[in-house]
């Protein structure tokens, strides 16, 4: 209020001043932004059905009802949400480390001083992001085509490759079948019995599916070169004094690295995980072009399914509904890794989570 | 401050809404020369061309403006335009889709009114009738047929008059096409493909009025049965099996010696695949008769359009036998009109085996709300050879039964 009071003397006219100069930008955003945002939350709690404006008269409320066949209601609508929802985290669990890891490994390749051509290293890196995600879709079609470039190199290691993109089987029960745990084709019933949300754990458990995991490492592939390029960019930050000054303390090249470089490196890599999640919970042009949620469902995402349940399904209120899900396990899972990933500044003993061996320290 | 931002907000508000379209309520009628926008989901060029050519010479004759926009993606492209209260005056609606529109009165029913309503097959009038009321011309249909390669016929050892006429002669061909070492049926992995088994079995998805899911019957049953046997046996294979897109490429690559597909086949065939020697018969009749499905789409008039008049005089151009007869020539599609049949059949008598199937052909299932349900179900028939029938049918009965409730 303090504040307030002060401020209505010879600078009165600034606030006004200020909006005014503000105006467009609140202009642009609350039109295409906020505004956008509120109409679809109104189509997430109502029944329209696509025609005509959804602010007409006539138009239902219908509550939670489209919240509730997603979670609660026995159904085709929350199975296909579940099935899209296991396979994203999958998705996310496999494609975020990845990337993440990749791009931090490349960026330290190129950022080093004696390598030769790294500017040729670093554009080639940079390459896939800067190429239609849709050409680059159609190209791992034909990679990964029965008879594709794919399987033929498999087959010339007298390896019989998959059919890839017609194969819903999940890794994880292969796996848990080459093992010899499970038997894949009669799987136990303790798993099969029952499970969260209409889906039983075996389907849960069924990790990605092959098809799955193509589109993985074409995700993989395409974004480390963004990602790259954002731990390039703090790579070349960390001054040079404090590496030298690791150097004369003795420190080896791991030490180096997990001591000195990748805390400083902490900003990118956070920046790198968000927008690594956000980018891989709404992955939505590859699995448009590449399988529409087939083989068996198991490249069904929530944002293609979202598009799939208003388009052509006819039912908004249901597609908008998914979306605002999606959009609260972005905000959960970027809050949840702000907090993994935050400043722990007070000083505290060092604790590991694993005994070290030998070690009197 | 805070009161500020919140006036700005409300002028945002009020701005945007203003831009949300007109009222609901009914369109009034311009008479009159008409600005039509057909959206039409076109099959490739020739398509195209024929329907711009014939849109073009009727806005000429009729005094009226025409312009016809082929769609990248109809379904999209539609409910954008429902959404957006601004829908084009005539549209095609595809069979599989016309329930999902008439059922949220995107749809003007004017179809009754036409003077050839009665001149539809009746296979293609139930395609486009709900709750009773037939809403738009059908403009053409395919059926499914069985293709033979007569090349891989004769390596087998058969000849013209083995060619299956019943499920029994069906199994005992495939068995002596299969031990040259040939795949004998190509068969497409979804329901518009083994629904013809359901319905030569006697049995279908749904009751005829559409009210009442009729999935878990013995007939169907038998259907899936029968057809797993065959995938078992080896006998018929799913084109992913066969490293294939669909049916037709593995037929046309020679994989396999029979196939079933509509009578799109014949522009794929002589495009891709010249070569390929080839006869069209009416599919094996199962335990109740012949049975095969009719695909079909109709001339939709938007329930919106300030043109109605005008846009059923072009609906009543475009269904015309002369111009069906021309858009068959055009773009190899059979006339949805019984009195168009010889004429048809003299033009293309190959495809005799095709047209034939009207008279017993089942049209899509037609109900609101069935894509979800029919694209769980093509899952299901993906892993047919391991799984149980019975199973599947109590699945989609289960969620049939869930989607026609509400």
């Amino acid at each position: 209020m303090a504040e307030a009071h002060r401020r209505s003397g010879i600078r009165g006219d600034e606030a006004a001043a200020g909006w005014l100069f503000v105006a467009p930008a609140v202009l642009i955003l609350g039109l295409f932004l906020v505004l956008p945002i509120g109409m679809a939350l109104w189509v997430s709690v109502s029944g329209w059905n696509g025609q005509g404006s959804p602010f007409a008269p006539g138009v239902p409320y219908v509550g939670a009802q489209n919240y509730a066949s997603l979670f609660v209601e026995d159904g085709l609508t929350r199975e296909n949400f579940m099935i899209s929802i296991r396979n994203n985290l999958y998705y996310v669990a496999v494609a975020v480390p990845a990337q993440t890891l990749l791009a931090l490994a490349l960026a330290l390749v190129v950022n080093q001083r004696f390598l030769k051509g790294t500017s040729f290293f670093r554009t080639a890196f940079y390459f896939p992001s800067v190429t239609s995600s849709v050409a680059i879709s159609v190209v791992f079609l034909f990679l990964f085509a029965n008879s594709g470039a794919v399987n033929a190199l498999l087959a010339a290691f007298g390896i019989s490759g998959p059919a890839w993109f017609a194969d819903p089987r999940g890794l994880l029960h292969l796996l848990l079948g080459g093992l010899g745990l499970v038997d894949v084709a009669n799987p136990p019933a303790a798993l099969t019995g029952g499970g969260p949300f209409g889906l039983s754990w075996w389907e849960w458990l069924a990790g990605p599916s092959v098809a799955m995991s193509t589109i993985i490492m074409l995700v993989v592939w395409t974004t480390s070169g963004t990602f790259m390029l954002i731990f390039l960019a703090a790579l070349q930050d960390v001054p040079v004094q404090v590496e030298e000054a690791s150097l004369i303390d003795g420190a080896n090249a791991w030490q180096r690295l997990r001591h000195v470089t990748l805390p400083m490196l902490k900003p990118a890599l956070f920046l790198v995980v968000t927008l690594g999640l956000i980018g891989t919970w709404q992955v939505f042009d590859q699995i448009y072009v590449m399988s529409q949620g087939k083989p068996a469902n198991t490249t069904l995402t929530p944002a293609y399914l979202s598009y799939r349940t208003a388009f052509s399904d006819f039912e908004y209120g249901v597609g908008a509904a998914i979306s605002f899900v999606l959009f609260l396990i972005i905000v959960v899972m970027t809050l949840l890794q702000r907090w993994i990933m935050r400043d722990r500044d007070e000083p505290r003993p060092r604790r590991r989570w694993w005994p070290r061996r030998g070690s009197t320290s | 401050m805070v009161r500020a931002g919140l006036r700005a907000l409300a002028v945002v508000c009020l701005l945007a809404l203003a831009a949300c379209g007109p009222p609901p309520g009914p369109v009034p009628q311009r008479t009159g020369p008409a600005d039509l926008q057909i959206l039409i989901g076109s099959s490739g060029a020739a398509e195209t061309k024929a329907v711009t050519d014939a849109a073009a010479a009727w806005a000429a004759a009729s005094g009226n403006a025409v312009t016809v926009i082929p769609a990248q993606d109809l379904d999209q492209q539609l409910g954008q335009a429902f959404a957006g209260s601004s829908p084009p005056d005539v549209f095609y609606v595809d069979a599989a889709r016309f329930a999902d529109f008439a059922s949220v009165g995107a749809l003007e029913p004017y179809a009754d009114a036409l003077a050839a309503a009665g001149d539809f097959y009746p296979t293609l009038r139930q395609a486009f009738t709900y709750q009773g009321r037939f809403y738009c011309a059908p403009k053409d249909f395919a059926t499914l047929a069985l293709q033979i390669n007569e090349d891989l016929w004769a390596r087998a050892g058969l000849s013209a008059a083995d060619v299956p006429r019943d499920w029994a002669q069906l199994t005992a061909v495939a068995e002596r096409i299969a031990a040259r070492g040939i795949t004998p049926l190509a068969l497409g992995d979804t329901v518009e493909r083994i629904g013809a088994f359901l319905v030569q079995a006697g049995g279908w998805l749904i009751s005829p009025d559409g009210t009442k899911a009729t999935a878990d019957s013995p007939q169907n049953a038998a259907a899936l049965t029968y057809v797993q046997r065959l995938l078992r046996a080896g006998l018929a294979r799913y084109p992913s099996a066969l490293d294939t897109g669909w049916a037709g490429e593995a037929f046309g690559r020679g994989l396999a010696a029979m196939t079933i597909e509509g009578n799109w086949i014949k522009g794929a065939l002589a495009g891709d695949y010249p070569d390929v020697r080839y006869t069209v018969h009416a599919l094996p009749a199962g335990p109740a008769g012949e049975g095969t499905l009719s695909f079909t789409t109709c001339w939709g008039i938007s329930a919106r359009t300030p043109y109605r008049s005008q846009a059923v005089a072009f609906v009543q151009a475009m269904t015309a036998v002369d111009q069906q007869l021309a858009f068959a020539s055009a773009y190899g599609v059979m006339p949805s009109v019984v009195t168009a049949r010889d004429r048809y059949l003299q033009a293309f008598p190959a495809d005799r085996a095709f047209l034939d199937g009207a008279g017993h052909a089942q049209g899509p299932v037609n109900a609101p709300k069935m894509g979800n349900v029919l694209s769980d179900f093509d899952t299901q028939l993906q892993r047919l050879a391991v799984a149980d029938p019975q199973a599947i049918l109590r699945r989609l009965q289960r969620n049939m039964t869930a989607a026609l409730r509400g």
